[in-house]
């Protein structure tokens, strides 16, 4: 997968649609005085990525997952440092494990979103659950 | 990194101020846009309630987005923020009038940890007289660097 380029506008319109008026998230002046170099990314929006790379199991056919039964189960970060615009990040993604409770089917998955220069930005953790399709 | 907060005057059980964050079905739309997250059940009540849920539900990310502003306000740098967990622990139904629903989240400190690091204890609940004390989230907690 191609390295994915963090950029001002894209942060802009994340912080509005989670209406945070922050201003390190729209101020580049602002976000300086913080003593970062550009406009900083709110603390969830890795999981944009994140997500973007799990999808590629998410919709794989052999796992079968039906998209309408999955929820968001759980969710860590770990941050080494905001992502902040002008990032390339990629993310190396890994299921951990999948487990079927009751009715229920877990999977667990880790990912590392780092830069391009292979500096480690967030580490994080997701479980998504499939509701009623265990058998 | 510069919070706002002088760690020395941080105590165990200081409540950070509330927030409450209504969420009408714009909202979810504009989050899907911005995050890229177009699961159905989010948007089309049809696909929602076959799938066995009350109606459409807002996405869990969009209600941690909005619970972690506590925090953020709080140090006043987003960078502040050394690890956020939770677990979402009930759908957040968002019916398909004007006015939507709300959420009603906080914190408050639950730890003093060394080098100047606070962990604090988030919570995010309905605003909804019925069913006030359903917590969405649970196990909700953000570590900040001060």
């Amino acid at each position: 997968m191609p390295a994915y380029h963090v950029g001002r506008e894209q942060i802009r319109e994340f912080a509005t649609a989670i209406g945070d008026n922050n201003p390190a998230y729209y101020n580049v002046d602002a976000a300086r005085v913080l003593g970062y170099q550009d406009l900083i990314a709110p603390p969830t929006y890795p999981f944009t990525l994140t997500m973007r790379a799990m999808a590629t199991a998410i919709f794989d056919p052999d796992l079968g997952l039906d998209y309408s039964r999955v929820v968001h189960g759980e969710q860590h970060f770990e941050y080494e440092r905001p992502i902040s615009a002008g990032d390339e990040l990629v993310v190396r993604a890994q299921i951990a494990s999948i487990e079927a409770r009751d009715r229920n089917e877990f999977l667990t998955t880790r990912c590392r979103v780092q830069t391009v220069q292979d500096e480690l930005v967030v580490t994080t953790s997701e479980i998504i659950v499939s509701r009623g399709t265990a058998v | 990194m510069s919070a706002l907060v002088d760690f020395a005057e941080v105590a165990v059980g200081d409540e950070l101020p509330g927030i409450r964050i209504p969420l009408r079905r714009v909202d979810l739309v504009m989050y899907a846009g911005a995050s890229g997250d177009f699961n159905p059940i989010h948007w089309n009540e049809r696909t929602a309630v076959a799938a066995g849920l009350p109606n459409v539900i807002a996405h869990g990310m969009l209600t941690l987005a909005e619970t972690t502003r506590v925090v953020t306000d709080w140090t006043g740098d987003p960078g502040s923020v050394v690890s956020l967990s939770c677990r979402f622990s009930r759908p957040v139904p968002v019916p398909d009038d004007d006015i939507g629903t709300a959420l009603r989240v906080g914190g408050r400190v639950a730890e003093k940890l060394p080098a100047e690091q606070i962990a604090v204890e988030l919570s995010a609940f309905l605003d909804d007289a019925e069913d006030s004390e359903s917590a969405v989230l649970t196990q909700a907690r953000a570590v900040v660097q001060l």
